[in-house]
């Protein structure tokens, strides 16, 4: 799972291990916006306002304003802020405007991409660039591959300086120039192995019409299962920016994704999570969700599953389906039962248990008297949920 | 026969002392694993259902024999677990906990280059010969013996799969959980090569899921190297895209990692599609009897 921070502070974040980006501040009203813009004020320069969202493609979702004066970044944040934005890369609901970036721009000459991954296949970390910045890098990949260069290198050495320079070259910049690229390859590899980074992105890295070279996007993605080694860059977390029921879910630990559909989903495991949506489309069905209570669940954790499904009001069925591995099927029920106590259940409810403890915990429900349908195979509980809404 | 581990394979418990250590210890004890001992720091001396507990690998090697080690610890901990376990000598290392940090992996996967150790895992269920050896997390009662290789990326829907098998008859040689982060030990590549040597087994059933290309290498292998039949499932066909799914290892980006490209691929390939998640057994049975019926 990856942890996604702001561009203002993947900037910050930049400025650390010095890699050059246009001067800005961070306003979350439009006086504040103009206020940053009239501290920003040089001859020669306009400004940029830039939507802070969790998402990509903000351009083309109206979340990046280039205008010239003071008064029209405040018009331009005014407009921006508090809104919802929608991007090709956001659900058709958006992704909530809190705050804008305000930057000082001048024109560009070229633009470059710049991005290091994990490339899964060689189990290496990779740095890619392109002298085609700018634009959708997966579409240059697809049209022009011979356009995209890729390099990888040692997770424990690092990019070395002659990596970096030949690289840097690529770009076809004189050599001052590919000197400077040469080094924001290294700091942007630098960074991404020591904060435990799974994307960074320069999107574009761009020469000024001035001649220097400056990073105008910046994307980090982190990896979530190693962010208790960096509570700085935990902290900077956004809530605002998750769905709320994803984050209910996370207090508890609970792998959980929001639909459309009408029929709620508690799965031990992403796979057979994954494929219990499979197969309620199959059986002609809609899942209302993706959740994963995970392994080794309690029946705490069990009873916040099974809340967050009963509190959805798009939810019309229930299906819980558990192969107990290290889940036992005991505190499963259990944690059915405690959720039921609390908010009551008005919708169907199919119960699909099998695995680790299976008889004590089909016993538990047997007893508690509650009206649970209950399946014995994968595609019975599918057709029973779905046979349900009927 | 079986690939990995067998009825004589002596194994040893990391994290033995923990809930989910002394739980699985005792579930794997009554299936009939030899656990020789484990290993908790500072806790050494003490006992977890018969099995004697030792301060390290190292001391639990030298006075058990054992080659193969299952690790319980919690995260943080589960990458230095794993070369512990290797420089104690252990030659299969099985590492059940989920959430270990990518670049952990990514070191542990550098360190083992060198290396005739086999790591499975992490983030998975482990390994099961059924009637012989179940090192891991899987319900044994779902299993049965047989000539089935099974390999799967996912945990709960093997068993899913396994209990398919098992209804209709066809039995296991072993069946393998290689886990599902983006980084892990054995590959689906490596299980095949093992399943396609192996002479017990006679077909070989593959679950893969949506994000990374592991299905699409193995689909490339499977098509030069594999005789035996392949049945396969990718999970997550319903997943909407950009969307996150539990694993670290379910993303779908770009043009790649979508089911339809690896169902292409496999089918391709020569592999036979499950067309429901529910259906991975009988694709089996039907193949496997055609196959029979053909000779």
């Amino acid at each position: 799972m990856s942890f996604n921070i702001h561009e203002y502070q993947s900037k910050a974040i930049f400025k650390k291990y010095g890699i050059p980006f246009n001067e800005g501040g961070v306003a979350d009203s439009p006086e504040q916006a103009f206020e940053i813009a009239k501290r920003l004020s040089e001859a020669g320069y306009t400004f940029a306002v830039k939507a802070q969202v969790h998402a990509g493609g903000r351009g083309k979702g109206g979340g990046i304003k280039l205008v010239k004066t003071p008064e029209e970044v405040r018009a331009a944040a005014a407009q921006i802020l508090g809104k919802r934005l929608v991007t090709p890369q956001t659900g058709p609901e958006g992704q909530p405007v809190q705050k804008v970036l305000i930057e000082k721009t001048t024109p560009l000459g070229s633009e470059y991409y710049v991005s290091v991954i994990l490339d899964r296949s060689a189990e290496a970390p990779c740095l890619i660039v392109s002298p085609a910045g700018g634009m959708e890098i997966e579409e240059v990949a697809h049209t022009s591959p011979e356009k995209i260069f890729k390099h990888h290198f040692s997770m424990d050495q690092g990019l070395l300086e002659p990596e970096a320079q030949k690289m840097a070259e690529r770009l076809g910049l004189n050599p001052a120039q590919t000197a400077t690229c040469a080094r924001i390859f290294r700091a942007i590899t630098q960074l991404f192995l020591e904060l435990d980074v799974m994307l960074v992105e320069i999107n574009p890295l761009a020469l000024r019409v001035s001649g220097d070279i400056i990073a105008i996007d910046a994307k980090i993605s982190f990896d979530a299962n190693a962010l208790y080694r960096h509570p700085e860059i935990a902290a900077m977390r956004d809530i605002a920016q998750e769905d709320p029921r994803e984050v209910e879910a996370k207090k508890f630990d609970l792998s959980y994704v929001g639909l459309d559909g009408s029929i709620g989903c508690v799965v031990n495991g992403a796979g057979l999570a994954m494929a219990t949506m499979d197969i309620i489309k199959y059986a002609g069905g809609e899942p209302a969700n993706f959740l994963d209570v995970g392994g080794g669940a309690s029946k705490e954790k069990v009873a916040a599953a099974f809340k967050i499904i009963l509190t959805d009001p798009k939810v019309k069925a229930i299906l819980v389906n558990i192969f107990g591995g290290i889940m036992r099927c005991d505190v499963v029920a259990e944690g059915i039962l405690a959720a039921i106590k609390d908010l009551g259940v008005k919708v169907p409810l199919v119960v699909r248990l099998e695995g680790t403890n299976v008889d004590q915990g089909k016993e538990i429900l047997k007893k508690s008297g509650l009206n649970i349908i209950t399946a014995s195979g994968f595609a019975e509980a599918a057709e029973k949920v779905v046979a349900s809404l009927r | 026969m079986s690939v990995l581990v067998n009825r004589d394979t002596k194994v040893i418990v990391q994290g033995i002392t923990g809930t989910h250590g002394s739980f699985h210890t005792e579930r794997m004890i009554e299936y009939g694993t030899k656990i020789v001992g484990g290993v908790t720091p500072g806790k050494g001396g003490q006992s977890v259902h018969g099995a004697p507990v030792f301060n390290s690998c190292k001391e639990a090697v030298q006075k058990t024999g054992a080659t193969a080690s299952v690790i319980y610890v919690p995260a943080p901990f589960a990458a230095a677990a794993i070369r512990e376990a290797g420089e104690a000598g252990i030659q299969l290392i099985v590492c059940i906990t989920e959430g270990v940090p990518t670049f952990d992996m990514v070191r542990v996967k550098e360190w083992l280059r060198q290396k005739k150790i086999v790591l499975i895992g992490p983030n998975c269920p482990g390994i099961i010969s059924p009637g012989e050896c179940k090192i891991g997390i899987m319900p044994g009662y779902i299993h049965k013996k047989g000539s089935m290789g099974l390999v799967s990326r996912s945990g709960t829907l093997t068993y899913e799969a396994v209990w398919q098998l098992t209804h209709l008859g066809l039995g296991q040689s072993t069946c393998i959980g290689i886990g599902g982060g983006p980084i892990v030990g054995t590959t689906f590549v490596d299980a095949l090569r093992l399943f396609e040597a192996d002479p017990e087994t006679r077909a070989i059933i593959m679950i893969g899921e949506i994000g990374g290309n592991a299905e699409e290498e193995a689909a490339a292998f499977i098509e030069k190297n594999v005789t035996k039949p392949v049945v396969a499932f990718i999970a997550g066909s319903n997943a909407p895209a950009g969307k996150r799914m539990g694993h670290a290892g379910a993303i779908i980006s770009g043009g790649t990692g979508k089911a339809s490209s690896k169902i292409e691929r496999l089918q391709k390939a020569g592999g036979f599609m499950a067309p429901s998640p529910a259906l991975i057994g009988q694709t089996m049975e039907k193949i496997f009897s055609t196959r029979h019926a053909r000779r």
